[in-house]
């Protein structure tokens, strides 16, 4: 698809993708940090991306290749606007392959496939303060942050293992990074936080209507918070993808008939569709 | 009662002016390990401003305070980084508030709330954590069975004695204490003061309590200092202050008081 | 053995005067030029009519009230202590190994059983809580004070019960100096005896006591001499 020609590349102006590229660079020496920066104005309102959107614009070059998904699907409302919008006013490729793409946009999942050097992988942020639910106050917050200052974190721990007998957090679980600043992964589910550790990919994270930016550089320590007799635990699922047989990916549950039916499939849609592809390939081949 | 010879906190000329109104104005006192120093005085006259200032959360426009560290190093507060000085109101020192509310978390368990300084100094064990709660909330006179509760279920009485559970988890060396038994039933004031006056003599403790009962003053603390218009007018031993008190003001005080 | 050796307590030209400000600056001079010796395993009784001062005189020796001039000299080991000139902190550390007070009324402490508050003022003197205990006990059983009172709050025991329990907080440290305040008043025949019998003890034991008793009978049992306070009557 050609570029628009009545848009700048990427719909942003220069100076604002400046801007942007100048707070993820700060971000990237800071990882964890969540650094301020000013949110524009995108055709789309906000809670739908705009964070993850400016940074994708601010990064992306003619021979990138793009990938975008919401919910590990390629092929979600969203994630089809957000990737046609960047068709639109590029006209880079874009794929829904893992391996193939070298930006990788996504809503609240990290895709099955392990991601590679010198690939990029940008989370939508809603809220980028993992403290915000227990300390409403801004000023309160960054002096937290400035001062290592988090035993509310835990705080929060302690109150699921008292009510619910175990961390009951399910999905934006809070990190430690480096062994600093204490993070929020955005709301993908607690299964894919070991994969934000030591990954050799560069991660971005955008809030545009928070406005803030935090990264995590390549092999990055990433250690999920817990306590030492509830120490932190991968979901585990009790069957295999119905679709593939996948064993150690993230299920959805998808309803499939009036009568209350339900299957278990793979949320990453290109994942699940590459195993099926080589399950039907020629005999010898790996499952 | 142990006495010391470096005093644990010491204040000199402490000033402080909200623009051209006078906050207080050249207060210098000494408080030592073990003992319980009251400030009183009426609405107006700097006491809960002297409180912020001793305890840093309000900067001076003149005047210097120095506290003694564990180390036995002497260090004037206001030179320490903001860092070390939220430290040490976590972890040497324990701030009560008059409304509970200011000094706990509503919205997190009354096990969480007593747990949190533990988890800010690094306690990562679940089960000790909750343990070393309950055995506070029993010393404050809380049952157990209500840990898991909010503060929102508490009683003001209860929500009072939670927030000084709250502090004391850590063996503060210095507490202070704003109007603790304020909008208190008396049987329920009588409660929290029998604890309070327990917890200084067990541990040791150091207490700045600011208070315009003089019944309470009488109660607990060891010194006084009578404050008016934001000024130091008459100290000495609680007894020597109300019962042969020599300023004016003091008198009038003292005479008020009806149960003082 | 030298007549020095034995003073515990030295009171020289002592003066108090109460300005009263409520009432226009009144001034009230009570006491002028106090002076009197106390030796150890003496007791000193401090006569004259009520209202001259002689409790006045009690409580500037216990730091209470403050004397506005002279000096008063107690023996701590081989050195000499100023109240007059001592700081608060300095009096409240004489009041613990030095100075104990027996004063007329009881001072209840809401929800405080008689027993802890026995308890208490021997923690406050420095004795350990187990030892605090057991003289707590002692005493009380000796002031007649039946078991089953000891884990009440005294608000509502009997006059002669609340004076038994704040003689048994006076006299359960061993203090080298005791200062009496009417310590019999409220007492039976009975018990009056037990006190007179402690008094005795403790002034065998080399114990100095300043005190003001009304009944004659006591007196004469206990005291070794007599100051007429009306003599320094401002």
């Amino acid at each position: 698809m050609t570029a628009c020609a009545s848009y700048n590349f990427a719909y942003l102006d220069e100076q604002s993708k400046r801007t942007i590229r100048r707070a993820i660079l700060k971000a990237i020496a800071i990882p964890g940090y969540q650094v301020p920066f000013p949110s524009r104005e995108m055709p789309m309102p906000y809670g739908w991306g705009t964070g993850g959107v400016q940074v994708t614009a601010s990064i992306l070059g003619p021979d990138d290749i793009l990938k975008v998904i919401d919910q590990g699907a390629d092929d979600t409302t969203n994630a089809v606007s957000i990737r046609q919008f960047f068709a639109r006013t590029t006209g880079i490729r874009t794929t829904t392959s893992t391996q193939k793409a070298t930006i990788i946009q996504t809503r609240h999942r990290i895709p099955e496939a392990p991601l590679a050097e010198r690939q990029i992988i940008v989370y939508q942020v809603p809220i980028p303060e993992p403290l915000r639910f227990l300390e409403p106050r801004e000023s309160e917050t960054r002096q937290m942050h400035a001062l290592e200052d988090y035993g509310l974190m835990h705080v929060k721990l302690y109150e699921d293992i008292a009510r619910h007998g175990h961390i009951a957090t399910a999905y934006a679980y809070p990190v430690m990074v480096e062994a600093r600043y204490v993070m929020d992964p955005s709301p993908t589910p607690k299964f894919d936080n070991p994969k934000m550790h030591l990954s050799p990919a560069l991660q971005l994270f955008g809030a545009g209507r928070e406005q803030r930016i935090y990264a995590l550089p390549p092999y990055t320590r990433v250690v999920s918070l817990d306590f030492e007799d509830h120490p932190f635990a991968r979901t585990r699922f009790d069957a295999p993808c119905a679709l593939c047989g996948a064993l150690d990916a993230y299920l959805d549950e998808v309803v499939v008939d009036d009568a209350g039916g339900r299957m278990f499939v793979c949320s990453d849609t290109d994942y699940c569709a590459g195993r099926r592809a080589r399950a039907a390939g020629p005999p010898g081949a790996a499952t | 009662m142990r006495t010391r010879e470096i005093p644990l906190l010491s204040a000199e000329g402490l000033t402080k002016f909200y623009g051209d109104r006078l906050g207080c104005s050249g207060v210098s006192l000494d408080v030592y390990a073990g003992e319980v120093l009251g400030v009183v005085g009426e609405s107006g006259s700097g006491k809960s401003t002297l409180l912020s200032l001793l305890s840093t959360q309000l900067r001076p426009t003149h005047g210097c305070l120095q506290y003694c560290m564990r180390d036995g190093v002497v260090r004037d507060l206001f030179a320490l980084g903001e860092a070390d000085r939220r430290f040490l109101l976590r972890t040497d020192w324990g701030f009560v508030h008059q409304d509970p509310r200011l000094g706990l978390r509503m919205g997190v368990s009354a096990g969480g709330n007593v747990g949190e300084r533990l988890m800010a100094v690094g306690w990562r064990n679940y089960g000790r954590i909750r343990a070393e709660a309950v055995d506070w909330l029993a010393r404050v006179e809380i049952e157990s069975e209500r840990v898991d509760d909010l503060p929102t279920t508490y009683s003001g009485g209860m929500r009072q004695r939670l927030q000084i559970a709250k502090n004391m988890v850590t063996a503060p060396r210095l507490l202070f204490m704003d109007e603790p038994t304020g909008g208190l039933d008396v049987s329920v004031q009588a409660r929290l003061l029998d604890l309070i006056r327990g917890l200084a003599a067990d541990h040791g403790l150091a207490v700045v309590i600011v208070t315009h009962d003089l019944a309470v003053a009488r109660l607990l603390s060891h010194r006084l200092i009578v404050m008016r218009h934001g000024r130091v007018i008459e100290t000495g031993l609680t007894d020597q202050v109300l019962d042969d008190p020599r300023e004016p003001y003091t008198q009038l005080l003292v005479s008020a008081n009806l149960r003082g | 053995m030298d007549a020095t050796d034995t003073l515990l307590l030295e009171l020289t030209g002592v003066t108090k005067t109460f300005v009263m400000h409520l009432r226009s600056g009144a001034i009230l001079p009570v006491l002028r030029e106090v002076s009197f010796q106390v030796r150890a395993g003496e007791c000193v009784v401090l006569n004259g009519p009520s209202g001259i001062g002689k409790s006045c005189i009690l409580k500037m020796i216990f730091g209470n009230y403050r004397a506005d001039s002279g000096s008063i000299a107690v023996r701590e080991g081989r050195q000499w202590r100023d109240v007059v000139t001592s700081s608060p902190r300095e009096v409240l550390r004489l009041r613990q190994g030095l100075i104990g007070y027996v004063s007329q009324f009881l001072r209840t402490i809401p929800r405080v059983g008689a027993l802890d508050l026995v308890v208490q003022s021997a923690r406050d003197n420095g004795i350990e809580a187990e030892i605090a205990r057991e003289r707590a006990a002692e005493l009380l059983a000796r002031l007649a004070i039946p078991q089953r009172l000891w884990q009440l709050p005294p608000a509502t025991f009997s006059g002669g019960e609340q004076q038994r329990i704040n003689i048994a907080r006076g006299l359960v440290a061993t203090h080298p100096l005791l200062l009496l305040d009417e310590p019999t008043a409220s007492l039976d025949q009975k018990n009056r005896a037990a006190v007179v019998d402690f008094i005795r003890h403790r002034k065998r034991s080399g114990a100095a006591l300043v005190g003001i008793f009304h009944d004659e009978d006591v007196k004469r049992q206990i005291a070794d001499r007599t100051i007429e306070v009306s003599r320094f009557r401002a």
